[in-house]
Formats: C-alpha cells, structure tokens, sequence
C-alpha cells in the first residue's frame, strides 16, 4: 500500500482537520489503495483458462471477480481510515498511568492461569455433564488431548527458542524420536508405556545433544536451516530403514497406558471391572487426558523452576549476549547443548504419550507442518511466555476443530462448502493480522526471575531474540 | 619492564589476521595490585591485547603467564609451559597459561573479568539478573549441576541470597540500587557503563580488564568513575588493566602506563615519564621521524 501512505499522513500533519477534508483524504487513498487491488487482480483474477465441450482450452473472462476485490479492497480501507483515528485516541490515553497497568496485567495473567487450571481439571467432567457420554468422548479427545499435546510441544520449545533463543525448525524430529523410541521398545523388548515415556525422553534428549554438536557453531538461518533439515533427515531415516520401523506402513498395536497396572478394556482384569463400573471407551480417554495433562503441568512446572536457576538464567543470558556471557566464565557450549537437550526431552516425552494414545504411529505423522505449527505456537504466544504459548496453542489446534464444527457455515455458502479447508487461509490471515497488532507475540514481556524490591515486566523491545 | 610481583606477564605477544600484524612481539607486566594502562592511538592493537588477555582470540605467538597467590617459581613456569597443560593449580598458587585457554575458562578459573569497549549487557534483563548471571558459576555449583536446585535444595536457595548479597553491594557501590529491578537496556549511557563495571566485579576476580571506561561520559561521570575503580582497588585488593583514551583518567589513576603503537611497545613506565616520551609524543601527534630523531638526540644531550 505504499501508494497510499502519503495521503493519509497529510490530514493528520494540520492541527485540527475537518471532517469533510478527512473524508475526502480518506476516498482518495482509498482510491489509491483500490487501484493497486486492480493492479493485482487483473493478471491474478481476470481471466481464467477452462476447456469446452470438446476438451478445447478457452479463457474465461471473470470481470465480476475483479470488481469484486477492488471494492472490497477499497471499503476496507476506507473503513480503517475512518475508523482509525477513534482507536489512536483511546491507545493514546493510558500511557499515563503505565505502572497499575503493568500490575494489573499481571494479575489478569495470574487469574488466567489459576482459572484454566482448575477448569482444565474439571474438563472431562465438565464435558461428560454438558454434552453426554456419545458427545463427550469427542470432546475431550480432540479438543483437550489434542490440544495438551500441542501444549507440552510448545512449552518444550520455547525452552530452545523462547529462552535460549535457538531457532529450532526440526522440532518434531524428537518428537519422533520419542514416539518411535516407544513404539520399538514396545515391540521389541515388551516395555510397558509408564517405562517407556522416561526412556522416550531420555532418547530424544540425546538425539538433542546430538544435534546440537553440528549446530553450535550457527548462529539465526543457517541455524534453523540445519535443524530444519534435521527433522527431514530424521523422517527420511524413519520412511526408508523398512527393516526397523517398517517405512510408510507405520507401527501398530502399541499399547495404551495402564492405571496402575490395571488396562482400560472389558475384560476382567480391566479398569472397569476392578472398580466395578459398567465398560466404556471413556475412561481411556479421560485417563489419557489427565496424563497429558499432568505431562504438561511437569514441562511448565519444570520451566518454571529452571528459569530460576543458573541455567534458566544461563539460556536467557545467552539469548541476549553470547560474547558477554563467556566474558563472565559461563560454558556457552553446555548451556546450548543443555537447552537442546531439556527441549527435546520434553519433545520426547509428548512423542512417546502421542504413540500410546494413538496406538499407531507412521512417518505422516512427523513432517515438517507440525514443527511449523509449534514454532507458530511459540512465536504467536510470546517467545519465553508460558502463559501466551498456552493461549495459542488453544486457539491454533483448538481453531483447526472449531472449523470441523462450522457445519452450519454451510447453510450460508451452499452445501459444497467445505471449512476445513480454508484452515490455513484462516491461520495466515489471524498471523498477519497478530503479527501487526502484536509482533512479538501475544504476551510479549518479560517477567524477571528475581527481583529486589518490585517485580516490573521487562518491555518487549528491549528483550533480545536471539541470534543462535 | 619487569615488576617485583607480576600479576599478569605479557612475553612476546604476537596475533597476525592473515597478512595484517596486529600485536608485533609485544612484552609487558602488570603488578599485582596496580592499575595499569594500556594506550595509544587509534588501531595500535590495545584491544586486540585484550582479546587475547581474555582468551577471546588465540594468540599467533608468545606466552601470557598470570599467577594467583604469589609469584610463579620459574622452574614451576617452564616445567607447566613444557607439559602443555593450561594450568598448575596449587595451595601455594596457581599459574595460568591464558594464551592456552577459552574465554570463559580465563573468566572462570584464572579470574579475569573484562567489560567491552561497546557495553554488552543483557538488555532485557533486570539490572539485578545481569549481577546474578555474574555469578554462574559458584550458583551452578551451589545447584548440584541444576539437579539439586530443581528439587529445592536449601543449599541453592542460600546461596542465591548471597548472590543477591553480593549485587546488592555492588548496586550500592555503583549507585545503581534505586534501578536494580529496571531492565538493563532501559537505563541511561553512564549507569550502563557503571552496571559493566558491577557485572565484572560480581565474578570476584583477581583481574580486571577495562576497555574503554570512560568513552562517552561526561566529566563529571568520568570524575565518579576514577573514584570509583580507585576505591575497588583499595577495597579488593584487585589489579586493573585498563584502556584509555581520556588521558585524565590514565594519568590520574594508573600506576604505570604501556604504550602501543602499530602493534608494538613504544613506552612503558610512570605516567609522568611516559607523558613526557618523545615517542608517545610523535605516535598521538604524528610527528615525523626526523623530528623525532632529533628530539632524542636533544633529549641525550
């Protein structure tokens, strides 16, 4: 829209503009902004190349399409400039008091954080006395499992990238790793899940250490380069090593986390039976709920204490100094490799709880979308916020559902509609829109790990993000 | 050249960057408990000395002996330069081989701190976590290796205290206790200069290498500041090595003065006798060599 810049300042450069002058400057750069639609609509929208009756190729002229984005392009512009100078107003105006803000935000956090867990808790039950027991099911599953998974993956994450500031794109390579690390133990030694999710995180936490040997010398691209290529590598050698992890066809029959032993099926020994209640695939998915949620409780309780502690202090040290920190005596190469190794860990134990929850696992399900929609998740919430990765990662995977939901939607738009797939035009529009109003995340200041007299949020302009 | 008690001996010191000498066979001592000063004109090669001081750089060629605890018995010193280790580490003293170990194994166990000649805090970090960081190393251990702290261990929670103990000292002696919970990057040009100096010190070393100090300060900053290291050196029983450009500072505080010029040494000695060198002299103002020549004949006669 450069073209529509200048206009717009002039109005605001003159003490006290009429409204007519503003309206007029308003359509002009509307106008402005109308002829750029048209300039992209015309070689992207206008003509379209179909075949005839005969298989003959002819262009089909769609005119209305153009008129259409150039009045939408100019209305919503239009609108912004009208509309703008109310919402100028009002984030002029509490500059003034900034310390009750900062207070308050902080305890509008910490009650965000006390009410979502304690309604994460009651979930499952919450779901089972709103929606019954057929509608239930679904519920906790796809939305509360599904959406905890993501949860842990983004906590483990931001370890790397939010404190260390370590570009990670192959995140999902441990999170393989401790899902196939399960899936073989299963098979081949008859491990049961509760030993195999420590031995998970312990192999991705390697496979952590032994990514991060190669990449510490990188620093910002070519960091995330290598890690990306990382995660393929690691894809590739699950796809084609047939013999060990059968390649496209995956690995199925692993079984599903036991209550102490007892598994949850009909059988006499089961779950059901032991304490006397009638079957049902529910109290599988209720269990697996508040292992994933405890999982995910640990990786933030663990965060949580590590960013008090030298090390955490250590990661976010070197995030905004790597010269400085090895000018005070800290190891730079352990502090990363330690990053990358608690990060995958955690990446680990989320691979190993997805295996058992699943019951088969293949390479499909280990590409390079999931590491991108975790380091989405990371970035949208706020690198090194708990609470905003929290936040983002319920509307990111919880929004992927919601779309699956929107049946209605079809009413509107005729029965060919399909929601989900427009799940991506979604993502990058809300990314966009994010990315402007908030750029550095959701919640994107810092609170400090100690402090003497008062805890004050650090601003976000001022935290680094890390070069590698 | 030699001091009584060297601290830090600098013998035959050289770094090439490919065809360019930066530091050409460059030797010198700082005594132990003195303040001394490294200057010279632009690009002489001071801070490439720092570098390799701290480890930041691998000198091309030479030896960079610092002694803890006393002076090094020279058959000790050769007998360690000999062995190729990087230190020899006794109750009576140990001797460190800088030129053979990374910067923050210079920083951690020889105890030399340095600040930069452009600050480098961490910015969003507090004034407080920049004193904490300092003092990695002795947490990490009162940590058990961050197993002991995860669990809460008594023993990390006390000597997280006396961290704090500790950078509250150095708040209070650099004056910056009132922005102690302020981020790093919000605070003004001078109290970044004089957090650098704090951060250094939290590390508790035997050395300490300041590279520019006073650039950017006003005079009265610069005055507090020559205070200021004065006081440390009483107080610490600490050496300084130090960069200047500002000749009030060098001349005001420094107990003895090298002089580089192109890489090499060009004066050493008092500040009194160094200010006075006709070489000093011809290197700031760019005399021509003639004119020099002239003024040591004059200076012999």
């Amino acid at each position: 829209m450069a073209v529509a810049v200048p206009s717009s300042v002039s109005p605001a450069g003159s003490d006290t503009p009429s409204v007519g002058s503003r309206l007029v400057a308003a359509v002009k750069d509307a106008a402005g902004t109308a002829l750029l639609a048209l300039g992209l609509a015309v070689p992207i929208l206008a003509l379209r190349l179909d075949q005839d009756i005969n298989n003959q190729p002819f262009l089909r002229p769609r005119w209305d399409y153009v008129a259409t984005a150039v009045a939408v392009a100019f209305a919503a512009r239009l609108a912004y400039l009208l509309i703008r100078p109310a919402f100028a107003g009002r984030r002029a105006a509490p500059t003034r008091a900034t310390a009750p803000a900062a207070t308050s935000a902080r305890r509008i956090a910490q009650a965000l954080a006390v009410g979502g867990l304690i309604l994460l808790v009651i979930y499952p039950l919450l779901m089972l006395a709103l929606v019954g027991r057929a509608g239930a099911i679904k519920w906790i599953d796809n939305f509360g499992i599904q959406i905890l998974i993501y949860v842990m993956l983004g906590w483990g994450l931001n370890i790397v990238v939010g404190l260390a500031g370590l570009l990670d794109l192959g995140y999902v390579a441990f999170y393989a790793v401790g899902a196939y690390s399960t899936a073989l133990l299963v098979h081949n030694f008859g491990f049961g899940f509760w030993l195999c999710l420590p031995l998970a995180g312990i192999f991705a936490a390697l496979w952590g250490i032994l990514l991060g040997f190669p990449v510490l010398r990188l620093r910002g691209d070519y960091l995330a380069i290598v890690t990306l290529a990382f995660g393929e590598i690691i894809r590739l050698v699950l796809i084609n090593w047939v013999p060990v992890t059968n390649g496209y066809a995956g690995i199925s029959g692993i079984p599903r986390p036991t209550f102490f032993g007892l598994p949850f099926n009909a059988s006499d020994e089961g779950f059901a039976a032991f304490f006397g209640l009638e079957f049902t695939p529910l109290h599988r998915t209720i269990f697996l709920f508040y292992v994933i949620l405890a999982l995910a409780l640990l990786t933030n309780w663990v965060t949580l204490r590590l960013r008090r502690l030298p090390v955490g202090r250590a990661w976010e040290a070197l995030r905004e100094d790597e010269i400085a920190c090895r000018s005070l005596g800290i190891n730079t190469t352990n502090t990363k490799l330690t990053a990358f190794a608690i990060g995958a860990g955690f990446g680990g134990f989320a691979g190993s709880f997805f295996a058992a929850r699943q019951g088969f696992i293949s390479p499909e399900s280990f590409t390079f979308m999931e590491s991108a929609i975790v380091v989405a998740i990371v970035v949208l919430g706020g690198m090194g916020s708990q609470l905003g990765v929290a936040i983002a990662a319920i509307a990111m995977i919880g929004g992927t559902e919601i779309l699956r939901e929107l049946d209605w939607l079809k009413q509107v738009f005729g029965p060919d509609f399909e929601p989900t797939q427009y799940r991506m035009l979604v993502f990058g529009l809300a990314m966009v829109v994010l990315m402007i109003w908030r750029p550095r995340g959701l919640i994107a200041t810092r609170q400090p790990s100690i402090f003497l007299r008062e805890r004050r949020a650090v601003k976000a302009s001022l935290v680094k993000e890390g070069r590698g | 050249m030699s001091a009584a008690d060297p601290l830090l001996a600098v013998e035959h010191l050289s770094m090439r960057f490919g065809g360019l000498i930066a530091i050409d066979d460059l030797s010198f001592a700082a005594a132990r408990g003195e303040i001394t000063a490294i200057i010279g004109p632009n690009g002489a090669g001071k801070t490439t000395v720092f570098n390799c001081v701290t480890g930041f750089y691998k000198p091309s060629g030479g030896r960079i002996v610092l002694s803890l605890g006393g002076p090094p018995a020279p058959e000790a010193l050769d007998t360690l330069t000999a062995s190729g280790r990087r230190s020899r580490v006794t109750a009576a003293g140990s001797i460190f081989l800088l030129e053979r170990m990374p910067d923050h194994e210079v920083a951690a166990h020889a105890k030399v701190a340095r600040t930069f000649q452009n600050i480098r805090l961490f910015p969003g970090m507090t004034v407080l976590e920049n004193l904490i960081v300092a003092q990695h190393n002795p947490l990490m251990r009162a940590s058990g290796w961050t197993v002991l702290g995860l669990l809460g261990a008594r023993r990390y929670l006390a000597a997280e205290r006396q961290a704090v103990d500790r950078a509250r000292y150095w708040l209070d002696q650099t004056a910056l206790t009132d922005r102690a919970d302020d981020a790093a990057g919000d605070l003004p040009y001078g109290a970044q200069r004089r957090l650098e100096i704090a951060r250094a010190m939290c590390t508790q070393p035997q050395l300490l290498c300041l590279d520019e100090p006073a650039a950017g300060l006003n005079p009265r900053e610069t005055a507090d500041l020559t205070e200021l290291l004065q006081s440390i050196r009483r107080a610490h029983a600490l050496s300084i090595l130090l960069i200047e450009h500002d000749m009030s500072v060098v001349m005001g505080i420094s107990d003895h003065v090298v002089v580089l010029d192109y890489g090499q040494k060009i004066a050493d000695g008092a500040p009194e006798s160094v200010r006075n060198d006709p070489k000093v002299i011809a290197a700031y103002l760019g005399v021509e060599d003639r004119e020099v020549a002239e003024a040591e004949a004059e200076i012999a006669r």
